[in-house]
């Protein structure tokens, strides 16, 4: 093997089940200190076939060597649009891991874990001052359960009122988690067409008095600020309906402007997107939501609260719509997000704000004339653009994965679907202008290429550990776990 | 600023590149009467020093193992984590990922997906398992809208047995959506009642959902209940709270269970307060395409490499929007990880060791239990890591006088069921020792004195 030919050290590994030797143990426990128990046999199942048998070592080498076919923020940029894949500092992973955390059960009587207690106390009043909505709820798992935390509570109140509504308004351009928690509250979906921005005349024209909700996002998924939010909400609740945001881009608006302040009545946040928890390939997620007061009753339960100088948690709220999960919340991921607002403080979330705006604009004007932009208006976090000047019929698709072979992850892509073959770039604050540089050289190296020698991106990715996938056959015939034949 | 990397030159060179003047004029769009007209009213920045300092004085006021002898399930279970499962969780290229939606880079999370869900089907004795949901509680939610739509009903029996927080969480789930939650009472040794099961089936009812082991620490006559279930035509979802008891127990699948869900933290996740743990959610071939969640799938590459890809997306909401099978978009990537880890280093032998010590120490505090005067063993059925006791007294004053001698020695049962205000539940594990065990009967002896 050559040292200089890398592709010899992406080392192939079997599955784990492959690697398996009969009689081979990775684990100790300590011998037995009470007398064993027979228990009846109906009720024991045989050996469980084909489980793995594997030393601490193989263990260890088999994830290792999984780990290096990955690609994280940790490894090198990655602006994948709606997701703001910030870096996630250390320090977060070592006091989620403090004994004290950790070990901490979640039955422990209040008065044995106020530390925890006094912890998400305080980030909910943190998550207010930056959100302008006086309450807060924790517990939801991820953006989507707080979508549905909050989609809950609309609808509770408006039944309290005793008003029967049956339809939500989306625009064209939410994540599809909207529809999909609005259409789990019962609703039926209203899709709202934008131009780039949702317009007074556009919402007017659907809003009735059988609309419970307007859910918007802000900035919406083209980078965009609502800029007739105020507006749009006030015609909203004219018609006696309330306006949920998909905080799903909080990061473009920390210090700059809070949604609570400006008629909107609910909001989720995606603490492992604007408040830097990892994002653990997949999740968990925390999707904390922020309520005007008067939805503050219905709530889920339990929110933590403070009376005295003892901080309880609070499942009597009455109205509550209940609970959405086990427990109170991802509580290892509340002090993750703690952790960052500590370290970054006021000013320092602001600053983030400001230069994750300065990060999106400045890629927009590097790559603005190469790549098409349809949305002309003032990006806020992130920037879109289409396929539509690409030569040689190629798509979003292959300069995505040319892209993998100069080392980048891709943004998001083919979303929102109001751009044709939609590119879209959220850089983050976390970057540096020579990271962006050499992002938007290879950005505009690939324009090039789909004009000199369009094999190069239909080919690609040839640098990754496999090539294009056979994604199609997988859905067709699915193999979804692995068996011995 | 140091997650911030820009220079003051930096930031000059960018804004003359852009062609405005300073970083304000980017948000010209932002209109000033919704703009904060003040700073943040929050601390100052803190240096990292400072950071931890605080949150070690947080983490300080927080009972830990070292502190107290622990005695508490309930859905949470303290079990040993072996060093590699954090050690190898901490490679970065794993927990700084996002979803797989780049298949060529992103094979390690995706090959160890497939792992988690191969050994979830090898666990529950089901077909098909998804890439993991939120938690056990919204697992279970999860499956009985599955077996709503797979059934075309809406009439759902719930095991009082079965962990009060997921009957909760159903009905959260439930509350818009016309379905009708029937309790099933549990009968006098702990499993469901067959008789008032019996009476609350018919044809309306879409799945009778029963914990196993139950909230009561209870191993359900799951055979019963699948042959109960399925002679209406209903399916049994079995939640799973203490999936350590699947390495003895005979698994759901074989009982005739349809829907298996449950929590997975026990399997290499601290208890955190609550979470995250990973809710596993597994099911059998033919409703594969009515399950909720992401799935990942064998394929091959151009030149024939195997590879793995998410697949069936055609059920998620990033493409059916309001028609999805579930609004839910991540999974719990990193903690399926630790799961997934946890278990090829327990192994086949390991499982079992570890639920056979887990089932014999709390055997032994059972059995010491039983014969104090005072306490009681209300439930005959048997158990696994946790059983109900009984106590002829004030459940709260004894605990709180456990708590002197440092000891967490149950859940009071009162705040979940009318009727049980003198149960306490209580847990045992293999992380206790045999010196805690009867330090704990000791306790109990004298806290009712």
């Amino acid at each position: 093997m050559s040292s200089t030919d890398s592709r010899g050290l992406v080392l192939d590994e079997k599955l784990l089940f492959e690697l398996t030797d009969p009689g081979r143990v990775g684990y100790s426990l300590p011998a037995p200190d009470v007398p064993q128990t027979v228990p009846r046999s109906e009720l024991l199942r045989a050996e469980i076939a084909d489980f793995p048998e594997l030393s601490e070592v193989d263990v260890v080498r088999h994830y290792t060597r999984l780990s290096t076919w990955n690609y994280g923020v940790d490894s090198g940029f990655y602006p994948l649009g709606s997701c703001t894949m910030k870096y996630n500092p250390k320090v977060n992973e070592q006091a989620a891991r403090l004994p004290g955390f950790a070990e901490l059960h979640p039955h422990t009587p209040d008065h044995l874990s106020q530390g925890a207690l006094q912890l998400m106390y305080e980030l909910q009043q943190d998550l207010a001052e930056i959100s302008g909505f006086p309450a807060i709820t924790l517990q939801p798992a991820a953006g989507a359960q707080g979508e549905f935390a909050g989609m809950l509570m609309i609808r509770a109140w408006h039944e309290a009122k005793g008003q029967k509504r049956h339809k939500v308004m989306i625009p064209d351009t939410a994540h599809g988690t909207n529809p999909a928690s609005a259409s789990l509250c019962g609703y039926d979906v209203v899709p709202v067409a934008s131009d780039g921005v949702l317009s007074k005349a556009a919402v007017a024209a659907v809003m009735d008095d059988d609309v419970a909700a307007l859910m918007v996002t802000n900035p919406n998924t083209l980078g965009l600020f609502e800029s007739d939010i105020r507006e749009i909400c006030e015609l909203v609740h004219a018609k006696g309906g309330l306006v949920y945001c998909d905080g799903a881009n909080l990061n473009a608006l920390m210090g700059i402007s809070r949604p609570g302040d400006i008629g909107i009545d609910v909001m989720h946040f995606n603490l492992h997107k604007t408040f830097s928890t990892p994002h653990g390939g997949g999740g968990p997620g925390s999707g904390p939501v922020g309520v005007v007061e008067k939805l503050q009753p219905f709530m889920p339960v339990p929110v933590v609260v403070k009376t005295g100088e003892l901080f309880r948690l609070d499942y009597a709220l009455p109205q509550s719509v209940g609970r959405v999960k086990g427990f109170a919340g991802h509580f290892s991921i509340l002090v993750r997000a703690y952790a960052y607002i500590l370290a970054m403080g006021g000013e320092g979330l602001k600053r983030a704000t400001e230069l994750a705006v300065l990060n999106a604009n400045y890629v927009r004007a590097r790559l603005e004339g190469t790549y098409d932009l349809p949305y002309k208006q003032r990006s806020l976090h992130e920037v879109v653009f289409s396929e539509t000047a690409l030569a040689n019929d190629c798509h979003t698709l292959d300069v995505a994965k040319r892209l993998i072979d100069y080392g980048y992850h891709p943004p998001t892509i083919y979303f929102p679907l109001v751009v044709k073959g939609a590119l879209m770039i959220e850089p983050t604050e976390t970057e540096s202008k020579q990271t962006l540089d050499e992002f938007c050289d290879a950005l505009l190296a690939i324009a090039e290429e789909a004009k000199t020698d369009p094999d190069l991106l239909k080919q690609a990715p040839v640098r990754a550990r496999v090539k294009r996938l056979d994604e199609a056959t997988a859905a067709r015939k699915p193999k979804l776990r692995w068996t011995k034949d | 600023m140091r997650y911030i990397p820009h220079t003051e030159e930096d930031v000059r060179q960018m804004l003359a590149t852009i062609e405005v003047d300073s970083i304000e004029d980017l948000f010209v769009e932002i209109p000033a009467e919704v703009r904060l007209d003040r700073p943040l009213d929050l601390p100052a920045p803190k240096a990292e020093a400072e950071v931890l300092r605080e949150l070690k004085r947080l983490a300080a006021q927080n009972a830990t193992e070292e502190s107290h002898s622990c005695f508490l399930g309930g859905g949470a279970y303290n079990h040993f984590i072996p060093s590699v499962v954090d050690h190898l969780l901490s490679r970065s290229e794993f927990y700084t990922a996002y979803t797989p939606y780049q298949p060529e880079i992103s094979q390690g999370t995706l090959q160890a997906i497939f792992e988690y869900q191969s050994l979830i089907c090898q666990l529950t004795g089901m077909d098909v398992s998804n890439a993991s949901m939120y938690d056990g509680a919204s697992a279970c939610a999860e499956a009985v809208m599955m077996a709503s739509r797979a059934t075309r009903r809406k009439k759902i029996l719930l095991a009082s047995g079965l962990h009060p927080e997921y009957r909760e969480t159903v009905a959260t789930y439930c509350r818009y959506l016309e379905m009708e939650l029937v309790e099933i009472p549990a009968g006098a040794d702990g499993r469901v009642d067959a008789a008032a099961l019996e009476a609350a089936l018919d044809k309306s009812t879409a799945a009778v959902v029963a914990g196993y082991p139950n909230f009561f620490g209870v191993i359900e006559d799951l055979a019963s209940l699948a042959g109960a279930a399925h002679a209406v035509g209903a399916l049994l979802v079995t939640a799973v709270a203490e999936p350590v008891s699947l390495g003895m127990l005979k698994s759901p699948g074989e009982l005739g269970a349809d829907i298996v869900v449950g929590e997975g933290q026990s399997f290499g996740m601290p208890v955190s307060f609550g979470g995250p743990g990973v809710g596993f959610f597994a099911a059998r071939q033919k409703t594969l395409r009515s399950m909720p969640g992401r799935l990942v799938g064998a394929t091959t590459d151009k030149e024939g490499r195997t590879g793995y890809v998410l697949t069936l997306a055609t059920r998620e909401q990033h493409i059916r929007r309001e028609k999805a099978t579930s609004n839910i978009c991540s999974n719990q990537g990193m903690c399926a990880l630790m799961a997934t880890i946890y278990l090829s280093q327990l192994g086949k032998k390991g499982i079992r060791e570890l639920a056979e010590q887990n089932l014999a120490k709390a055997e032994y505090a059972k059995q010491a239990i039983a014969v104090l005067p005072g306490f009681s063993i209300p439930f005959a059925a048997p158990t696994f890591n946790e059983f109900v006791v009984e106590v002829e007294g004030d459940v709260e004053a004894l605990l709180l006088r456990l708590e002197e001698q440092e000891i967490l020695a149950g859940i009071p049962l009162k705040k979940y069921y009318a009727g049980m205000e003198r149960c306490l539940l209580i847990c045992v594990t293999e992380q206790n020792s045999r010196e805690q065990i009867d330090a704990l009967v000791a306790a109990l002896k004298g806290g009712l004195a």
